[in-house]
């Protein structure tokens, strides 16, 4: 038997989008089967990719035999298999924790309700979401990516929209506003770079001489669209309704993976196809995540809703992400590979402490029935699970030792320091004190007795385990680093220049 | 002027034209109008790319790309005009505003933020 390594990719994208038909059929059987069949395909995929490029390096292969420059390549290497990890870890424990969270649907009286949509809808949209991320982390085209995006941004708006409350409603339009806005932005850089580079592959586009000021705006164009789906700031206020209002399994979706879908994207042009653009350009976009870092610090702080609380850490932690850009390439030259491996660890363990969070804030409003930081009074006695699930996961974001997120941090502040940029050492460094204060405020709110809850929901254990094992992997993010890290350099760390 | 650089121009200008109406305009239809003209203006940059390989034919990638633009911009469109209606029956007008009567509070309300 011939199995060439990029059928995994293939099984991959297809996976879950067939599993999403499957689950479309709407009974609770079909609901169970799509999503396990989804958990399949993406583990099995990112598994077969990873041994597959850490033993070859990176793959390519035409679909349908039909090459370069008319056919779409699929194309992965060390950061796509990572960018897979990330999603199948968080898509798994989100899987089974939705499977409890939505109820039990097999009764009609909760299909039935409006609540019901949520249970109906979430499996099918979740499972297209995941197929189109991870085509995005597989493909070597940027059209392709055009395509998936929009994919990606409608189921995501459309699961903000499965909370059956006006907000909620209004929260995901918006959202589908900026994101289709961000998409056709988007596709005016393809266009435009299509006409200068004559090629879609961004391989080919790599190899190019890129000069003159057709590229630059293509690139500049692209980035724009990408920052507003990546919530960078200024282009952030949407962000918080709609991760807020979405159901909880959904909240943790959109936070821990659907922006890093469209940041990917940024990686993939500034680092790969343009090799590092202009100073300039990186300065910007580290000069704008920082201002988020502490402009989403102070707001979340000043929150009194525990998932907007939740929503404006994402703000803020997604402008490590930025401030990664200009510590990438000195400004005397060459590459900083502290920098690429602390932000990208960032990428991927911000998604799983996020997601533990959200989850636990979830069985938390689930218990309680409102979404009111002092309302949570008294969880950590009741629910001490779902409390040491969202300390956790709140530590590994501050980035307290041992975590995914002292390992990210401590790389970024290594490669700040290395270049001597203090400024950006300082605002990691107050950036990790803030999570720590907000963490700090909802776990007090959490240990305090004095008020007891009115009424108290019993949680499904499987929501309370799919919370905790999240935190654990957070954890263990921070005790075993070398393997994920290791993966980034499969191939050479960048590999087409 | 080429006609390349002429269309070129008139894309770009209803790439703006259309970004103009999402941004200044209130009513939803007329956001989901204003992407649809941005949409308009990309293809038609694309349609004048130059031919590449033979002169006397015209480079098919961008065509497919355009048909396929077609095909996603339909779908994008369909859903944005649904969830539209749906915001227009929730809170009895088409518009995206912060504070909306809220009439079925779910478990999920996101409760009073400071802000």
């Amino acid at each position: 038997m011939i199995l060439d390594p990029i059928h995994w990719a293939a099984l991959g994208v297809m996976g879950p989008l067939l599993a999403g038909l499957v689950a479309m059929e709407g009974r609770p059987r079909a609901i169970r089967l799509g999503l396990l069949a989804g958990i399949g395909s993406s583990v099995a995929a990112t598994a077969g990719l990873w041994v597959a490029v850490s033993l070859d390096g990176p793959l390519r292969h035409p679909l349908g035999g039909w090459g370069i420059p008319l056919g779409i390549e699929l194309y992965a290497d060390g950061l796509s298999v990572l960018m897979l990890a990330m999603t199948a870890l968080v898509g798994t424990a989100v899987s089974l924790y939705s499977t409890a969270y939505f109820g039990d649907i097999s009764q009609r009286s909760v299909r039935d309700s409006p609540a019901g949509r949520g249970a109906r809808f979430f499996a099918p949209l979740w499972l297209f979401l995941w197929g189109s991320l991870n085509g995005i982390y597989l493909s070597g085209d940027i059209f392709n990516l055009y395509v998936l995006l929009e994919i990606m941004g409608l189921s995501a708006a459309a699961m903000v929209t499965l909370a059956v409350t006006s907000q909620a409603t209004v929260a995901g339009m918006r959202y589908l506003v900026i994101s289709l806005v961000g998409s056709m932005f988007f596709l005016l850089g393809v266009a435009l770079l299509y006409i200068v580079g004559g090629s879609l592959s961004m391989e080919r586009l790599a190899t190019l001489d890129l000069a003159g000021p057709l590229p630059a705006i293509a690139l500049g164009l692209m980035t724009l669209g990408m920052a507003a789906k990546t919530a960078l700031f200024p282009i952030h206020g949407w962000l918080p309704p709609a991760h807020a209002a979405a159901p909880a399994p959904g909240s943790a979706i959109l936070s821990a993976l659907v922006v890093k879908g469209s940041f990917y994207i940024i990686v993939r042009l500034w680092v790969h196809v343009f090799g590092g653009g202009a100073r300039e350009g990186l300065l910007v976009l580290g000069i704008l995540g920082g201002i988020a870092v502490i402009w989403g610090s102070i707001m979340a702080l000043r929150q009194l809703s525990l998932k907007r609380l939740i929503a404006y850490s994402t703000v803020a932690q997604l402008g490590y992400l930025f401030i990664m850009f200009p510590l990438l390439f000195p400004a005397g030259g060459g590459w900083s590979p502290d920098a690429w491996s602390g932000g990208l660890y960032h990428a991927l363990s911000h998604a799983v402490a996020k997601a533990a969070m959200f989850l636990a804030a979830g069985s938390m409003t689930y218990a309680v029935a409102r979404d009111d930081i002092r309302a949570i009074s008294g969880v950590a006695h009741r629910l001490p699970m779902t409390f040491f699930a969202f300390g956790l996961g709140g530590l590994s974001l501050a980035g307290i030792p041992p975590s995914g997120g002292f390992v990210a941090k401590w790389l970024l502040l290594r490669s700040a320091v290395e270049q001597g940029g203090w400024g950006w050492a300082v605002l990691i460094t107050v950036g990790g004190l803030l999570t720590l204060a907000y963490v700090l405020m909802v776990l007090r709110y959490a240990v305090d007795q004095t008020e007891e809850p009115e009424a108290f929901r019993e949680v499904p254990r499987r929501m309370e385990w799919a919370a905790m094992s999240l935190a654990l992997i957070a954890l263990l993010l921070g005790v075993r680093a070398a393997e994920p890290l290791s993966l980034l350099e499969a191939g050479g760390i960048v590999p087409w220049r | 002027m080429t006609p390349l650089a002429l269309y070129t121009a008139a894309g770009v200008g209803l790439f703006a034209a259309g970004l103009w109406g999402v941004v200044t305009r209130a009513h939803l239809f007329w956001k989901v109008l204003g992407i649809n003209i941005m949409g308009g203006g990309i293809f038609l940059i694309l349609l004048a790319a130059p031919p590449r390989l033979d002169p006397l034919h015209a480079d098919p990638v961008p065509q497919a790309m355009v048909l396929t633009g077609i095909v996603v911009a339909v779908a994008a469109t369909a859903v944005a005009l649904g969830m539209a209606l749906r915001v227009a029956a929730r809170t009895g007008r088409p518009f995206l505003d912060e504070d909306v009567p809220n009439r079925s509070a779910g478990e999920d309300d996101p409760g009073s933020g400071r802000e």
